[in-house]
């Protein structure tokens, strides 16, 4: 695999076990500039871990990821730099509970980017006004619903001006009449010209805004391309079975 | 003709409990006795000399629970992150202070550190001292340092020290605790936002940790004013040495445990009443 300067990100044959479990199995893809990456696959397929190897929640074993330049795996390499690059947003949502949504937005403008208090609740309101609630800038986390509290987690990550936005099973833990308003923000994000990489099985999104679908089983790429040809002449068996149960 | 059956719902029911069982009698009891002896140190002549006698201790008694307590906190959240932490000299030296510290009697801790730990801690210093003297600039410091001597350090000073020892193992204990109930992914989310480890634990986890390790310390804070207690063996003049004093000039048993007997009660009573509000309070919010 050639590197080259569009490609934001370069994952090189990543292997990663959790004990006897073979979560990644040499994985190896890119991610360009400004491209939107939709990993979908059967649960325990390795999808999530992936993802999270990208900004080193999860450390691979072996291996070379390359986010923006930086090679994640070396030691000389300040991950909190790059992380501060990289947003990411989880299943779970994560807030902080202890503090208010404008608070949440804020924290890690001010002790990572050194943001005056000033500047980051500007941005953070700004952020909020995005995503659709600028009415809850002073509620706390457990006052909203599943889906103003993911909309929050992506105003907080959007706050940091990241490079890249990943997103772990964003709409999983929703109720199904939520999905849609997480999803909508998702996809403005998407034309607006975000990097994204996000584990999904969300059709909707995938339709509207997806570049190309990598579809894993076991630890590995089973097959990847553009969402017309991938969804419409899948080339393994695999997939075609995959596809027969989720479509 | 057989009897016809009474409806259900006909009769009157009977309640399961009535409402003299519901009373917390031990409460009215507790506060009979408080009467009671009240009353006692106000009218009979023997328990107000004892009252007199042992009030003056009611001030040393608070005062080394509270520096022992405020220094068992800092040193028990020290250790307490040592415990979580991933450092493996960390990790293992403050399991080893902790794991030590909980194997050994409190007043034996207290004799520890009042003899060993404070005198060799002086020496240290005055090491220090003489070794600072020789530079130039910091020879001032070097001076006072040197002249540090066991006589300025009491014996009230030294059980605070040799206490606050011990409870740090036992504080260290509840903040580990408190600080792995907080769900993996808070510390995720705030290393994600490009936190580092130390930020984390500053901004998003303790302060979500120490919410809910407030009931646990404040019940050691009751613990430890009991356990101050035991600072008597080192002649320190808190309420349990002039209760033990009084008693042994003037053979008043009775009285003189009874009066030191109210004065801790009324103290952890109040304290756990306290402990009570502020956990109130504390679960309201958020």
């Amino acid at each position: 695999m050639s590197a080259n300067q569009d490609d934001i990100i370069q994952i090189d044959e990543v292997f990663k076990s959790f004990g006897k479990i073979k979560a990644l199995q040499g994985v190896s893809t890119t991610v360009k500039r400004g491209e939107v990456l939709v990993i979908i696959g059967p649960s325990g397929s390795g999808k999530s871990t992936l993802l999270r190897c990208i900004n080193m929640l999860e450390h691979p074993d072996s291996g070379s990821i390359i986010v923006d330049g930086n090679s994640m795996m070396h030691r000389e390499t300040d991950i909190n730099l790059v992380r501060a690059e990289v947003g990411i947003v989880f299943q779970q949502f994560n807030l902080f509970p202890h503090l208010t949504v404008i608070e949440n937005i804020m924290l890690a403008q001010r002790i990572v980017r050194k943001r005056k208090p000033e500047e980051a609740k500007q941005i953070a309101e700004q952020q909020l006004k995005y995503v659709g609630i600028p009415e809850k800038a002073e509620a706390f986390p457990h006052e909203l619903s599943g889906g103003q509290q993911q909309r929050v987690a992506i105003a907080r990550a959007l706050a940091m001006n990241p490079k890249i936005m990943l997103f772990d099973e964003p709409t999983s833990a929703l109720d199904p009449e939520m999905i849609k308003e997480v999803l909508d923000v998702m996809v403005a994000l998407a034309k607006a010209g975000m990097t994204m990489v996000v584990v999904s099985h969300e059709m909707g999104f995938v339709r509207a805004a997806a570049d190309r679908i990598v579809f894993m089983d076991q630890g590995r790429i089973i097959e990847e391309g553009a969402p017309d040809t991938f969804f419409n002449n899948p080339r393994e068996e695999r997939t075609k079975a995959f596809l027969s149960k989720i479509l | 003709m057989a009897a016809i059956p009474k409806k259900i719902g006909e009769g009157k029911l009977i309640p399961v409990t009535s409402n003299l069982e519901k009373l917390p009698w031990w409460a009215l009891m507790i506060a009979l006795l408080a009467v009671l002896i009240v009353f006692s140190i106000l009218t009979s002549p023997i328990y107000k000399d004892a009252f007199n006698f042992i009030k003056a201790g009611i001030v040393t008694t608070i005062r080394v629970t509270v520096i022992a307590y405020g220094l068992s906190l800092i040193g028990g959240l020290i250790v307490g992150l040592g415990r979580v932490s991933k450092n493996v000299v960390f990790y293992n030296l403050s399991t080893l202070y902790v794991e030590v510290m909980r194997g050994i009697p409190m007043l034996v801790i207290i004799l520890y550190g009042a003899f060993v730990v404070v005198p060799m801690s002086l020496d240290l210093i005055n090491g220090i001292g003489d070794w600072l003297v020789r530079i130039v600039p910091l020879a001032g410091l070097g001076r006072t340092l040197q002249q540090i001597n066991i006589q300025q350090v009491d014996m009230s000073a030294r059980a605070t020290a040799g206490l606050a020892m011990g409870y740090a193992a036992f504080e260290a204990e509840v903040f580990r605790a408190g600080i792995i109930s907080i769900e993996k992914g808070q510390m995720e989310a705030a290393r994600s936002l490009g936190m580092n480890y130390i930020q984390a634990m500053r901004y998003v986890i303790l302060p979500q940790a120490l919410r809910r390790v407030l009931p646990p310390l404040g019940n050691d804070l009751i613990a430890m004013l009991k356990d101050s207690s035991l600072i008597s063996a080192l002649a320190v003049s808190d309420i349990t040495q002039l209760g033990k004093l009084y008693r042994a000039s003037t053979f008043r048993s009775f009285e003189a445990y009874n009066t030191m007997a109210f004065l801790y009660l009324s103290m952890t009573l109040s304290l756990s009443m306290l402990v009570k509000f502020i956990e109130r309070k504390m679960g309201h919010e958020r």
